[in-house]
């Protein structure tokens, strides 16, 4: 028996981990194209703004492979899977057999085709590669910055760029910013504390051209405007990283289409994380979520059914934990309403500069949205997850101080003390 | 198996002993026998930062009800499959830990821990949360209740 995973990010080490739980012994590969031992993508904004160092970006310790008996194939990429011979062809023609193969290769930059693109320092922003090149570039005095795209990455990127001193200007098609978490009221809130830190917006627009001769010089927006710039950072989305593996047997739709047991259409391959399309519990359809919990936990269910112990994970949704400077925000489930039957209860305290709104169906709480009042938010994001009905508290879930008192004894003590019966 | 704290909320007195004794085992301070009054050394020399405890006093206006809740290390635990440095990590011997020096604070634990027992630290830059004192023996929180109302069990 011969473990295979393609992809050496966080949904391959849910796997690993799980695997290791209740198969020692048998072999596990895993293959990367990147040379680096399992790192945190999020963190290559806190590496590009300064704040951690080379060594603070690898999530597990250096003994992880040797620890978990894992061989790892770093720098090579998977070219092709043959899924008759159960094989997986590698980019150099080795070719690396497998009982049971994960498919986790996350996602890849989106890139609408763009003129110019092909220009000296025009980046993406998913690899550690990415903020090491533009770090160079920054290094080499580039001052001034455009960003194409405010979503959760582009404005990751926008923040260290800022603390790297640069002028930002940040493009975004759509009449707000951070369009995926947050509801136009929010996302203003969001907006006007970034612009205090002199990040430059342009909503409603996006870029139509870059210009430079060898090397970027010039933006050319839409609407007209052209901005001057020395650096051009692409973050307008991921799309799941599977070009490798289209025209073969493997059912794909947006991304590798899985079931709860994260098993694809074909015997023995499961696939996780950000390639995967797996069951949205609060949308109530099949959808890729492109976040970090999500990938661990599809990598730890598939490694569970790997190693030949059933697991299933049913409760996939989206959730967001994220700060810009002293704005955090913790964000779960739906957070624009998609039908009538959504009740709102919101809270806004100007003073504080503190933001609630929850959403609820049938008493149950289906998203919520938390700026600067994001303490013990997990609490709400379990009540997504667990369906639990809050029809008796509900206006208390906008208070700062909601808490397990807010719950009848008997509820709150299965809770707390649940763990002694475990 | 897996130490955990269990607060009885009959008769805890809501005097927040356990945050002082907390803040002092985890402080650079500690001593076998330790002292509570200590801290004010402690304050004195972090004046713009006074250290977090571990562990959350729930109480609320209204009500007589209070009790100290703490991380229940989870056999399943949210929190570490969230994070996404790897500050938040199981030991061997079982515990949830947060490496404080890893940790960027970025709550993504907070939005995760389905207890609400991670509290934002010092300074509110790292993730605070109990470590159950494992090196002190018995957590300081539990040996140092006034009216025993926390109790550490193996489960
Ligand atoms: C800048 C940034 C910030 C983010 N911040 C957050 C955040 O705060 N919270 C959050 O929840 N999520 C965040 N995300 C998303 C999060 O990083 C992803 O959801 C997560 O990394 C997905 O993990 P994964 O294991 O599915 O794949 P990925 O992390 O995408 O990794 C896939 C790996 O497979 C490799 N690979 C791909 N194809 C091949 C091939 N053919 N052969 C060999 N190897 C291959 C890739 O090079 C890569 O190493 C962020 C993402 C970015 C880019
Ligand atoms: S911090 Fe929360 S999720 Fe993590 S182990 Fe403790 S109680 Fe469980
Ligand atoms: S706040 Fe720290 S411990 Fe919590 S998830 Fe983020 S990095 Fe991990």
């Amino acid at each position: 028996m011969k473990y295979v995973i393609i992809g050496n990010s966080v949904a391959a080490c849910g796997c690993i981990e799980a695997i290791r739980k209740v198969d020692t012994q048998n072999p596990i590969v895993v293959i990367s194209d990147e040379k680096y031992r399992v790192y945190s993508r999020p963190l290559i904004s806190y590496y590009l703004g300064g704040k951690v160092d080379e060594s603070k970006m690898y999530i597990r310790d250096e003994d992880y492979y040797e620890k978990n008996k894992v061989e790892t194939k770093l720098g090579k990429k998977a070219v092709a899977v043959d899924f008759k011979s159960r094989e997986v062809i590698l980019d150099d023609g080795e070719k690396v057999k497998y009982d049971k193969l994960l498919i986790a290769t996350g996602g890849k930059p989106f890139v609408p085709p763009t003129k110019g693109f092909e220009l000296k320092n025009v980046f993406t922003f998913i690899k550690f590669d990415d903020v090491k090149a533009i770090d160079e570039a920054i290094k080499s005095g580039a001052k001034k910055a455009v960003v194409i795209g405010a979503g959760l990455s582009g404005l990751k990127a926008a923040e260290a760029l800022i603390k790297r001193n640069l002028d930002v200007t940040v493009v975004e098609l759509a009449n707000r910013i951070l369009g995926s978490i947050l509801d136009l009221e929010a996302s203003r809130i969001v907006q006007s504390e970034l612009e205090k830190h002199g990040i430059v917006f342009k909503l409603e627009t996006s870029v139509d051209e870059i210009i430079g001769d060898g090397k970027v010089e010039k933006v050319k927006l839409k609407n007209g405007e052209v901005l001057d710039c020395d650096i051009v950072v692409f973050a307008i989305g991921v799309v799941p990283n599977i070009d490798f593996l289209k025209g073969t047997e493997l059912k794909i739709n947006r991304g590798i289409v899985v079931n709860n047991k994260m098993e694809t259409n074909i015997q023995d391959v499961y696939a996780a994380g950000d390639c995967a399309e797996g069951y949205d519990f609060v949308f109530e359809q099949q959808r890729v979520i492109p976040i970090w919990p999500n990938a661990y936990n599809q990598g730890e269910t598939a490694g569970y059914n790997m190693a030949g112990v059933e697991r299933t994970f049913d409760r996939g949704f989206p959730m967001n934990s994220i700060g810009f400077f002293d704005v955090h925000m913790i964000t779960a489930g739906i957070v624009v309403p998609n039908s009538d039957d959504i009740e709102v209860l919101v809270k806004h305290d100007k003073e504080k500069n503190a933001y609630r709104k929850i959403y609820l169906k049938n008493g149950r709480v289906v998203g919520f949205m938390f700026i600067n009042s994001i303490d013990r938010a997990g609490m709400i994001t379990n009540m997504i997850k667990e369906g639990f009905n809050v029809e008796s508290i509900k206006h208390r879930l906008l208070d700062e101080d909601f808490g397990y008192l807010d719950l009848p004894k008997e509820i709150r003590q299965e809770k707390i003390l649940g763990g002694a019966k475990a | 198996m897996a130490k955990k704290i269990f607060p009885k909320e009959d008769v805890c007195v809501g005097c927040h002993l356990c945050e002082v004794y907390c803040v002092y085992a985890h402080s650079k301070y500690k001593k076998p026998n330790i002292k509570a009054h200590e801290l004010v050394k402690l304050y004195i020399k972090h004046k713009d930062s006074k250290p977090t405890p571990k562990i959350l006093i729930e109480e609320k206006s209204g009500t007589w009800t209070t009790f100290a809740l703490q991380c229940r290390h989870c056999d399943d635990a949210p929190c570490t499959k969230a994070c996404i440095t790897g500050a938040m990590k199981r030991l061997e011997d079982g515990r949830i830990i947060c490496d404080e020096e890893k940790c960027v604070g970025c709550w993504s634990c907070i939005m995760a821990c389905p207890h609400g027992a991670v509290r934002r630290g010092e300074n509110k830059k790292a993730a605070s949360k109990c470590d159950l004192c494992l090196e002190l023996g018995e957590p300081a929180c539990v040996k140092n209740c006034p009216n025993e109302a926390l109790e550490v069990k193996e489960v």
